[in-house]
């Protein structure tokens, strides 16, 4: 038996991420949460604040915690067509591209971002721990699967200013980075890599590098704002991100849907076509996993559908129960929700059960919230749209815009 | 002496036969408990051997107890509290440990330790053994139905049935038949890849049973273990505060305030039987006690064999009785402690000494210790389920003292020409010599040591062969097959006679549901109302 | 006129064959692909004591020359041998053996209609396994009847030590029952489920003829060429050609590509899934299940060649050509199973053997695939312990050996290319039996890839000579392909 590595601190229920310290200066509510494994601000200041960083100027958040695979070898691009719903065989080197994954079933185990970042070098990031379903998928073909979410230390730096922030921090070449683009920079000395990605329908980046430097890397963007007073910079917690990224419409797997991999009761789980995920799918290119499954789902009405909602009036539909009409038939739930302080709208991920393959022509939230601690009902009528609630053409101008 | 008529007999104090009993006096029936011991509980049971210490000294953990029963005997008014124990550990030879620790995070950061991809595969071996769990305790509180009977009643159990399973997706269906048929170290070896790991995992699934981790059937023993909850917490364990003794006597007073009437030191001889009917019992004093229907809660083969007579029974059923499969494996070590032992391999301060604490650390040595069972010897390297509960419970030892169970498997039966003292004490040696390899300071701190073997177990509590499920948990002594195909719905040969021990559906385990479901089928019979509990579900 | 469908059999094996000749028969044109140089694949290897089920002897219309039945003669330590011959054995518990083969002869035939039929889907399952289900609880409910059916229901799952306990006393009749319920598989006597592999072999035992392995396969080469299957030796498929989600053919070693509408594997699932198709094609989780069964063989074949033929004190010399078991008692035979739980040969090995002319070719158990220190290291330690065994029953034997040729479950899955070299393509247990072999998702001898059939032992109902899984899957290809 090989010795493993030594004790844990069994006093404590998280690592410290690269950028702890930091987090813990700008953190001034101490209002954590976990997220795998390591300690994250749910709010670091207020959640308005943090929100309108994101909208109108530039926020930083930590993506250290988010899992990162690297996987590399002879069979690693066609490994990761076998694995992902959509036909990665065309993502060039130094490009990403957002895809979901299935097990056999055809039902969504996760999603994240593939970074080509050199020939035959990819990296997977995923929304939940997945080395068990890379390295289950890998039979077969000649890949190494390293899990390397602990040594790549990861920021994101996104809002209008993001452009303008980064490239007086003196990242150089931002100004042609399209989005979904990589690109290979030096900081003072220290390399760093900045993919055009994020989480907002708005400009953003995301770095990457060595959690050696990471302090220094935060500490040359920050002092863009305290040094130099050029910008507004903000660090972010989880309630700001999740407002921005139900604006963008982004889903997250484990809150919005079961993930197959952890779901018990039978279709608990989803498929991306329930997700309204259905572009991620090609049922043209070669096998894999799922794909048969998906081909047989594709010639069936669909079963249940996971909606954007845009609701009537100002009450946020926390946790309620969807019908088609005022006080009618039960049609699905609320997964997600928030109110979007830019559209001055109540919006909503809801998963509601397809008649015939069809969206009910009415829905109708069934809301409960308070006022003074009192319990109030009240019902709103919603829409439903197919584009995100918000996405800015900032988001893909290249180059950027500065503000 | 003339004794008064009772409606119901149940014979046997364990927690089957109070739970019995307690739901049967709650449903207006004038009912007597006669325990041959001078103290109730069976195997759930608290004693003082050692002035200050009080042994659990068979059963010694608590999560199968079923919730609906502790709530609807409201046992927590009797007394009854059941603290939720933390973690396990096991010790490996080369220095190292695993620990599963009650923290989640930790938990998994542990697991990583030793492999990362564990830790990942960690997740889906919980979600599917909960996919497993939540059909298997759906059946918990029901009565198997019968494959031979064309009754409606059955036909519609098996309706209920099919339709829970089919609930499941084909795949798992299929998965289902496999957990339910392959070894544990085969299903474990779908998920884990370290050796350590495995081990750890694979320990819960041949507890009590003739059974080694490569022997299929196995896997589904692991439910046993992993299917019990402390307040919706699935698969942890609890301690009993007082020792299990706490469950007999709660499960007492709830039933004495129900109006029954509970009887110590008196041994029945004999159930009485006149012309298929059953009369009531003979005692060992030559006392007769008429009761419309009696319960037994000795295992099948005791109740069969010793308690009736061949003339009263269909000759295959006796067939069946003298075949039953009941073979202990099992011993236990109580043992009183001056301290609390040093485990040097953990850290300073280390949670993990509150939990299970194990040495086995390779699949071959868990193997290797059933080797020695099937030719009946006691495992020279056993498996252990240690645990020290004075840590969290102060009415066990003296304060700044300690109490230590040693559950240990294997034990056989019977060893080659017999147990002896001598043999018996060899046997705790060897489990003393294993524990204080990881324990330097763990001999000096021996106070008292109760060493039990399948033989003690037996002569004591009374569990034939000192198999501590009364009866293998085998495929061909599972559901409908419990005991025996055909007298799987506790109902016994002759009018009146029913059988409420884990003997029965759904089996050992200090569960409290063969004593419920006996208590359900013997209200059908007497056409009374329905007081038992159903399942909570778990949706 | 429509073209005939075609079909490429990969593997020459008895399997391989029957299914051939099934579909040449409905008009297919069949092409059969052996890497070896001779058909019949592991039956060479097998003594004569199963043969092939009586349906197919009466579709291929197989004429066989039945020779004179062979006994089973267990020896004892004592020179007190038993001779087992249909339900009849020696000794004072002739009346029990009798009574209790027909008791498990009916048990076995009561699992007819799943061992000839597709295995049964449970959900989503056609009108052909509705029928299936139909016919077996027929079988178990009324033709077995209701005290039959629950005491099958018991000791279906048992393993056979705690059933032969319950009904015999002497340690030799239990030994040698034992070992048949054991033999080709790594379990012991003691492992649940071999009650199952016992009452399989008995369905297979019920009142066929037996016939030498040379006859076999040249009757079977014979039936498929008069069907007009086309046979090929010396071609050793290198992988299975997939287009557009569907196998169109396979190419050879020498790369050379051959296409068909239907390419049927009479190959294990872990030869045929993970070398000849490739995960590529696969499920991600299917390709788990797939290389998971556990199909290690742990029985070695030892052939003897000897100076004279042997004696056997107690034993005729009339006899030594009957079937011997060495198997003394159960508890012999665990021990015997202990050791190669941990990657040992067992150090007192259980055996049958036949003895033909002054040759004796010997099933030894058990002798697992991987042994820890190899088998280079191992081989003749195994073959001394064999021989020290056989010494005590026919003494002088060691000193008259000629030849000594083991061959190991190593040495089979290098001849036959079986992944493991087990004798039934993986072991016979319920999770790898039925509606789950080799695992579920490709148990009913279709796979996931459109247009590729399983039809080896690998797929229901497994291993023995048999042909059934040739022949079920050829009926199954006929109905749906």
């Amino acid at each position: 038996m090989t010795p493993a590595a030594s004790p844990i601190d069994f006093t404590r229920t998280h690592a410290p991420s690269p950028f702890h310290a930091r987090l813990l200066d700008h953190t001034i509510t101490q209002n954590w949460a976990t997220w795998n494994g390591y300690q994250t601000p749910r709010v670091a200041d207020t959640v308005a604040s943090e929100y309108f960083a994101i909208r109108s100027a530039c926020s930083v958040m930590d993506l250290t915690p988010m899992e990162k695979y690297r996987i590399t070898g002879p069979d690693a691009g066609d490994y990761l067509n076998r694995l992902v719903t959509r036909d990665v065989t065309k993502l060039k080197p130094g490009r990403v591209a957002y895809a979901v994954w299935c097990n056999d079933m055809g039902r969504v185990i996760d999603d994240g971002t593939i970074f080509h970042l050199s020939e035959g070098v990819y990296r997977l990031c995923a929304q939940h721990h997945q080395l068990d379903w890379l390295l289950l998928s890998s039979i077969g073909f000649d890949v190494t699967i390293t899990k390397e979410t602990h040594d790549v230390a990861a920021l994101a730096v996104q809002g209008p200013t993001s452009f303008s922030v980064l490239s007086a921090a003196g990242i150089q070449g931002l100004d042609t980075l399209k989005p979904f683009g990589i690109t290979s920079v030096d900081v003072a000395g220290i390399p760093v890599t900045v993919s055009r990605t994020g989480f907002t329908g708005d400009l953003g980046y995301e770095l990457w590098m060595d959690p050696e430097h990471a302090l220094d890397i935060w500490d040359i963007i920050f002092n863009v704002k305290f040094e130099r007073g050029l910008y507004d910079i903000r660090v972010i917690g989880l309630d700001a991100l999740e407002m921005v990224r139900i604006e963008a419409g982004f889903i997250m797997p484990g809150f919005d849907f079961n993930t197959a991999d952890t779901a018990v009761r039978a279709d608990f789980d989803r498929s991306p076509y329930e997700l309204g995920l259905g572009w991620l799918v090609d049922l043209k290119k070669p096998h894999y996993t799922g794909k048969r499954a998906l081909v047989a789902e594709h010639a069936r009405p669909a079963k249940s559908r996971l909606i954007k909602l845009i609701l009537d009036g100002n009450k946020v539909p926390s946790g309620s129960f969807l019908f088609d009409r005022e006080g009618g038939e039960n049609v699905g739930a609320v997964m997600a929700q928030t109110w979007s302080p830019i559209l001055k709208r109540a919006l909503a991920l809801g998963d509601i059960t397809l008649r015939k393959g069809q969206v009910p022509s009415e829905l109708w939230a069934e809301i409960y919230y308070q006022k003074e601690l009192k319990w109030k009902l009240h019902w709103a009528k919603g829409t439903v749209t197919d584009k995100p609630f918000w996405s800015h053409p900032r988001r893909s101008a290249t180059p950027p815009h500065s503000t | 002496m003339a004794q008064p008529n009772y409606d119901a007999i149940i014979i046997g104090a364990g927690h089957n036969g109070l739970t019995n009993a307690a739901f049967l006096a709650k449903a207006g029936l004038d009912v007597l408990v006669l325990e041959k011991n001078d103290h109730i509980g069976g195997a759930t049971v608290s004693r003082e051997l050692e002035p200050g210490w009080f042994y659990s000294n068979c059963s010694y953990v608590c999560s199968l107890f079923r919730p609906e029963i502790y709530q609807a005997l409201d046992l927590g008014r009797h007394g009854l509290e059941i603290v939720p124990l933390q973690g396990s550990v096991t010790f490996s030879q080369n220095g190292d440990y695993f620990g599963s620790y009650h923290q989640s995070d930790i938990k998994r950061r542990e697991i990583a330790r030793h492999s990362q991809r564990d830790a990942d595969a960690a997740i889906r071996f919980d979600a599917d053994l909960m996919k497993w769990c939540r059909l298997i305790r759906g059946m918990l509180l029901r009565t198997p139905p019968d494959p031979g009977s064309f009754k409606a009643r059955d036909a519609f159990e098996f309706a209920f049935l099919l339709k829970k399973f089919y609930e499941l997706s084909e795949a798992q269906l299929y998965e289902f038949i496999r957990f339910f048929t392959m070894s544990i170290a085969d299903y474990l070896a779908e998920y884990f890849e370290n050796d350590l790991i495995l081990a750890h995992f694979s320990g819960g699934s041949i507890i009590g049973t003739g059974l080694g981790v490569y022997s299929p059937g196995t896997a589904y023993v692991l439910l046993h273990h992993a299917m019990g909850d402390v307040d919706g917490n699935v698969g942890s364990w609890g301690f009993a505060r007082g020792g299990m003794g706490s469950v007999a006597a709660a499960l007492a007073s709830a039933f004495q305030s129900l109006g029954g009437t509970l009887q110590d030191s008196a041994t029945v001889a004999k159930i009485n039987v006149n012309d298929g009917i059953t009369t009531g019992v003979t005692l060992t004093n030559g006392d007769v006690i008429d009761a419309k229907c009696v319960v037994s809660n000795l295992d099948a083969k005791r109740t069969f064999l010793n308690l009736m007579e061949e003339k009263d029974l269909p000759p295959k059923l006796v067939e069946r009785a003298k075949t039953f499969k009941i073979r202990g494996s099992s011993g236990k070590l109580n043992i009183a402690l001056d301290g609390m032992p040093e485990f040097p391999a953990l850290p300073k301060g280390s949670p993990l000494t509150l939990g299970h604490m194990h040495f086995s650390d390779t699949l071959e040595r868990l193997e290797r210790a059933y080797d020695d069972w099937k030719d009946d010897r006691w495992s020279e390297d056993p498996y252990v389920d240690l645990l020290v509960p004075s840590q969290y419970d102060p009415t066990v030892a003296p304060p700044g003292k300690h109490m230590m169970s040693v559950f240990v498997q294997y034990c056989p039966v019977e060893p080659d020409g017999g147990w002896t003292s001598e043999k018996r004490d060899a046997f705790g040696k060897t489990v003393i010599d294993q524990i204080a390899d990881y324990s330097p300071n763990f001999k000096d701190l021996l106070v008292h040591t109760e060493v039990r073997t399948p033989n003690e177990i037996e002569n004591e509590v009374g569990l034939t062969g000192g198999n501590i499920f009364q009866g293998e948990l085998t495929l061909d002594q599972l559901l409908f097959n419990r005991p025996f195909p055909g007298y799987a719905q506790y109902r016994g040969p002759a009018q009146g006679m029913y059988m409420c021990g884990s003997s029965n559906h759904p089996g050992g385990g200090v569960m409290g549901a063969p004593g419920a479901n006996a208590a359900r089928e013997i209200l059908r019979d007497l056409k009374k109302p329905d007081v038992t509990p159903q399942d909570f579900g778990d949706d | 006129m429509t073209k005939a469908r075609s079909a490429i059999i990969i593997g020459g094996g008895h399997n391989g064959l029957i299914c051939a000749a099934y579909l040449a028969r409905k008009g297919l044109k069949v092409e059969v692909l052996e890497a070896r140089n001779t058909l019949g694949g592991g039956l060479a290897l097998t003594s004569s004591h199963m043969s092939l089920h009586a349906s197919i002897l009466k579709d291929l219309k197989i004429k066989l020359t039945s020779q004179a039945p062979v006994k089973t003669i267990a020896l004892g330590p004592d020179g007190e041998h038993l001779c087992f011959s249909g339900n009849t054995v020696d000794g004072p518990e002739a009346a029990r053996y009798a009574a209790f083969r027909e008791e498990y002869l009916a048990y076995a035939k009561a699992l007819g209609p799943l061992m000839l039929n597709t295995p049964p889907r449970l959900k989503d399952f056609d009108r052909a396994d509705a029928m299936t289900f139909g016919k077996l609880g027929w079988a178990l409910r009324f033709g077995l009847g209701e005290e039959a059916m629950r005491e099958f229901l018991r000791v279906a799952g048992m393993n056979v030590y705690d059933v032969l306990e319950e009904r015999f006393s002497a340690p030799l009749l239990k030994g040698a029952l034992a070992y048949d319920a054991i033999i080709g598989c790594h379990v012991g006597p003691r492992t649940p489920n071999t009650v199952l592999n016992f009452l399989m072999r008995l369905f297979h035992d019920s009142g066929q003829q037996r016939v030498s392995a040379a006859a076999t396969t040249s009757a079977l080469e014979e039936a498929a060429g008069k069907a007009g299957v086309t046979m090929k030796c010396g071609a050793k498929v290198a992988s299975i050609l997939v287009q557009s989600d569907k196998a169109v053919g396979v190419t050879l070693d020498t790369g050379e590509a051959l296409r068909a509408d239907i390419i049927v594997s009479n190959a294990d699932a872990k030869t045929t899934f993970l070398d000849l198709l490739g995960t590529r094609h696969l499920d991600a989780l299917f390709a788990h299940r797939i290389s998971k069964p556990r199909t290690d063989g742990d029985v070695a074949r030892l052939r003897l060649s000897l100076k004279a033929r042997p004696t056997v004190p107690g034993l005729p010399d009339s006899d030594l050509s009957q079937r011997l078991v060495i198997a003394p008692d159960m508890r012999t035979v665990e021990r015997a199973f202990n050791a190669s739980k941990y990657g040992e040969y067992s150090k007192e090995p259980v055996m049958d053997m036949m003895l033909d002319g002054r040759t004796l070719s010997i099933n030894a158990a058990y002798a697992p695939l991987k042994l820890k220190e190899g088998w280079e290291a191992g081989a003749e330690g195994f073959k001394a312990a064999v021989l020290t065994v056989l010494e005590r029953y026919a003494p002088g034997l060691s000193a008259s050996v000629e030849t000594a040729e083991l061959m190991t479950p190593a040495d089979m899955a290098e001849a036959f290319g079986n992944a493991g070299g087990h004798w039934h393509h993986g072991e016979m247990a319920i999770d790898q039996a039925f509606m789950m072999r080799p695992v579920h998702g490709t148990a009913q001898y279709e796979t996931p890839v459109a247009g590729l059939y399983l039809c080896g032992a690998a797929a229901h109902p497994g291993g023995d000579i048999t042909g059934l899984p040739g022949r079920n899957a050829a009926k199954r290809i006929l109905r749906t392909a």
